[in-house]
């Protein structure tokens, strides 16, 4: 598919934006919520019209204006954006009142606020953008769907500049109803210890990553996507030639692979299969993971795409990453996202330091 | 060369019936599906008329072979997605690569709204049951894994022009040969969520809808689903299926003017109209039928018969909008419209726009006031604009089988 990235932005419960020494000093959190480091937004959105936003738009929003900037790109020629939930916050109240109220005087305002595309539509506003808007609201293939658009896009129309993201919020709501599930563990003393202790159930994240992407070649690319796969519901035979056919169609082999980064979320019931598969499958690769950075939810890949690209652009793996060390140099990495056992993802990248 | 994108089945539930044959009926003999809620449980239930699929999800449990605890977008878009998979003639897709692309606004509300009932009372409570699937994604996936499609699954959420999205992008991943079938449409249940949402934007008609009508009131809400195979022409070629017409052109544009209302010049709707024939490389007298958006608020009626009016100029094609029969199913009316407007093709007919009296007089359109067969329907538009500033057109053509 051959897709460059231009330029990125990333607001998560790491600092990720003005981002100058990768993850150097990474933040721990204790219990089972990480909550994103946002920016001062004054910088990015006009005062008066930040108000009006909930968290996820101005994430999302903020998130896709770091990416242009980057890219050096005014305006895109089009906006898609992967969201999981979608705009909770907004949801969540009109639902209170509406159940509160007894369907009696409520303020249309949440609601308008609650469809998942109001993050795409309010960037297209904002930027006055009329091209292509597209959302896509599945679960933990929302961000891959969303890229897989943008590839098509850029096959027929490699010049154009497509702004890609994914974005989920947590809110009060949606927190106290995960965790009557029981994938969230109650307590964790620090998120970065997360993979230490094997336990059932993981950590509840947020965040937003947004990217400018073409299909033309530049001289300041940070990264270029060449294949992208989802595997729903496969059982593990399915999995591994899934994964295999996936290498096979991007024609390389598994131990050209430098670096895997592996959405390993923390959770025993299934991080074991997850391990398994990747020594099994790049057994001379170094190994990366992210969960405990994130967090989960539906699109921590677009976090990992993100970390990913930073990694390849800075030609280096933060220590906290690290999993386990080969010690290679970092050409090709491989993002692979499983997601609580039913939904996987791979996106293949390379490093675009030899491109032109 | 990039393949046509064939469509071989189509299938839908709504208001006015629960197949296309019960649809086509309806439409011929101008039987609206508008009237008051049996089945959702509202204070509004006695005031503001719908268009409610007349099954309890008991009933379309029964029909469906699926759990009757579902979320009921979920129970109406199998309902749906079956028939457009009996109706396609494909005895089995597992040789495929087989994709299931659904658009949905509500997802799994219907069920989490009751859910809200406990749980604002004491947060502990709630049966957990009732949210489990309120994720867009999840009612997508109880369809899909129903219909026994794994290889690829999406949804999409654009409000009232996601299902047509859906359409579009899988159309886009057969031709770009990512895919050979791809059931795509979508699926809405009517819910408190959003019946108390438009309401209180002001924009509900308590009387049954007038879309394109001067004296309009507001839309009428609607639940429904509809979804179209598409294949490829290998797919079709092997499978010896009967192609019911192609997808021949598409655009998804935005009217980047405001959260809610469209830019009066429809400038949106125009662009999206105008791309979709760019890309068909039709001329816009060769568009026979226009499936209008037409929610018969004051606003989008006037902002796309504005447009209309601006890319057709003084030759408009019959137009029609079938939301007087259905209401506005918001993320399903796209896969329902085009779904009927498949069956134009197919019937060599158009729909009636039921209980116009009189124009709107900025623009001077009068749509098709009786169910026409018989007339040559050869290409056909079908628009689907949501809040956001989300517009979608898109253009199916008629297509000679033994060329095909």
């Amino acid at each position: 598919m051959a897709v460059y990235i231009k330029g990125m932005g990333a607001i998560s419960p790491q600092k990720t934006w003005d981002d100058e020494t990768l993850l150097s000093q990474a933040v721990g959190y204790r219990g089972n919520r990480l909550t994103c480091i946002e920016p001062d937004y004054n910088q990015w959105i006009d005062a008066r019209t930040i108000r009006r936003m909930s968290r996820i738009i101005k994430m999302g929003v903020t998130a896709a204006f770091m990416a242009l900037k980057e890219a050096g790109v005014e305006r895109p020629d089009g906006i898609i954006t992967g969201t999981g939930l979608g705009c909770l916050e907004d949801t969540g109240i009109f639902l209170m009142k509406m159940t509160e109220s007894s369907e009696m005087a409520l303020n249309p305002t949440p609601f308008i606020q609650s469809t998942h595309n109001t993050i795409g539509s309010q960037m297209a506003l904002l930027l006055q953008c009329q091209q292509y808007n597209q959302t896509y609201a599945h679960e933990s293939f929302s961000f891959e769907s969303a890229l897989l658009d943008a590839s098509l896009q850029l096959e027929d129309y490699p010049d154009q500049n497509i702004v890609v993201g994914g974005v989920d919020e947590i809110t009060e709501i949606s927190h106290t109803v995960y965790r009557r599930f029981p994938v969230f563990r109650r307590e964790v003393n620090n998120t970065l210890t997360l993979f230490e202790s094997d336990e059932p159930g993981t950590i509840h994240g947020e965040g937003a990553a947004f990217f400018v992407l073409s299909g033309k070649r530049g001289e300041h690319d940070l990264a270029r996507i060449e294949a992208l796969t989802t595997l729903y519901k496969p059982d593990g035979h399915q999995l591994k030639t899934g994964i295999k056919k996936f290498l096979d169609d991007a024609g390389i082999s598994p131990d050209a692979i430098d670096l895997v980064l592996v959405g390993k979320s923390g959770d025993a019931t299934h991080d074991q299969e997850t391990e398994n598969t990747t020594t099994s499958f790049f057994p001379s690769s170094s190994i990366g993971l992210f969960k405990h950075l994130c967090g989960e939810y539906p699109t921590a890949s677009a976090f990992g795409l993100w970390l990913a690209a930073r990694m390849l652009q800075a030609h280096h793996t933060p220590d906290v990453v690290v999993y386990r060390d080969t010690g290679r140099a970092l050409n090709n990495v491989l993002l692979y996202n499983p997601y609580f056992g039913t939904h996987h993802s791979l996106i293949l990248l390379k490093s675009c330091r030899d491109t032109l | 060369m990039k393949t046509r994108v064939h469509v071989v089945g189509a299938g839908v539930i709504s208001a006015i019936g629960n197949s296309q044959a019960e649809s086509l009926e309806a439409f011929r003999q101008e039987t609206s599906g508008i009237g008051y809620m049996t089945v959702l449980d509202s204070i509004h239930k006695n005031k503001l008329p719908v268009g409610e699929v007349r099954l309890t999800n008991q009933q379309l449990s029964e029909r469906t072979g699926a759990g009757a605890e579902l979320t009921r977008t979920a129970l109406l878009g199998l309902h749906a997605a079956q028939e457009a998979k009996h109706d396609s003639g494909i005895s089995s897709w597992s040789q495929w690569r087989t994709g299931f692309i659904s658009g949905t606004t509500v997802g799994g509300m219907d069920k989490t709204e009751d859910f809200f009932l406990d749980f604002i009372q004491d947060t502990s409570t709630g049966d957990l049951g009732k949210v489990v699937n309120h994720a867009c994604g999840r009612s997508t996936e109880l369809i899909a894994d129903a219909l026994g499609v794994n290889h690829f699954v999406s949804t999409i959420n654009t409000a009232c022009s996601s299902s047509v999205n859906s359409i579009i992008y899988g159309a886009r991943l057969i031709a770009g040969g990512k895919l050979d079938i791809v059931v795509a449409g979508g699926t809405d249940a009517l819910t408190r969520f959003t019946l108390n949402g438009f309401n209180s934007l002001l924009i509900l008609d308590h009387a049954p809808c007038r879309p394109f009508d001067a004296n309009r009131g507001g839309l009428n809400l609607g639940e429904g689903a509809g979804y179209v195979v598409l294949v490829s022409d290998a797919v079709r070629k092997h499978e010896k299926l009967i192609s019911k017409c192609t997808v021949s052109g598409f655009a998804n544009t935005n009217d980047a003017f405001h959260q809610t209302a469209s830019s009066p010049d429809g400038k949106g709707s125009f662009a999206a109209m105008q791309q979709a024939l760019l890309k068909s490389g039709l001329q816009p007298e060769a568009i026979d039928y226009i499936n209008l958006h037409g929610t018969a608020t004051l606003n989008n009626d006037l902002s796309e018969g504005t447009a209309v009016k601006r890319l057709f100029g003084d030759t408009i094609p019959r137009v029609s909008s079938t939301k007087a029969f259905t209401g506005h199913t918001l993320g399903a009316s796209g896969g329902m419209e085009a779904v009927f407007s498949v069956m134009a093709i197919q019937h060599q007919c158009v729909f009636p726009n039921l209980r116009f009296q009189e124009p709107i007089p900025e623009v001077g359109i009068v749509p098709q006031l009786q169910f026409e067969k018989g007339i040559g329907v050869r290409h056909v538009m079908s628009n689907s604009f949501g809040f956001g500033g989300n517009c979608s057109s898109i253009i199916f053509s008629a297509v000679k089988n033994d060329q095909a």
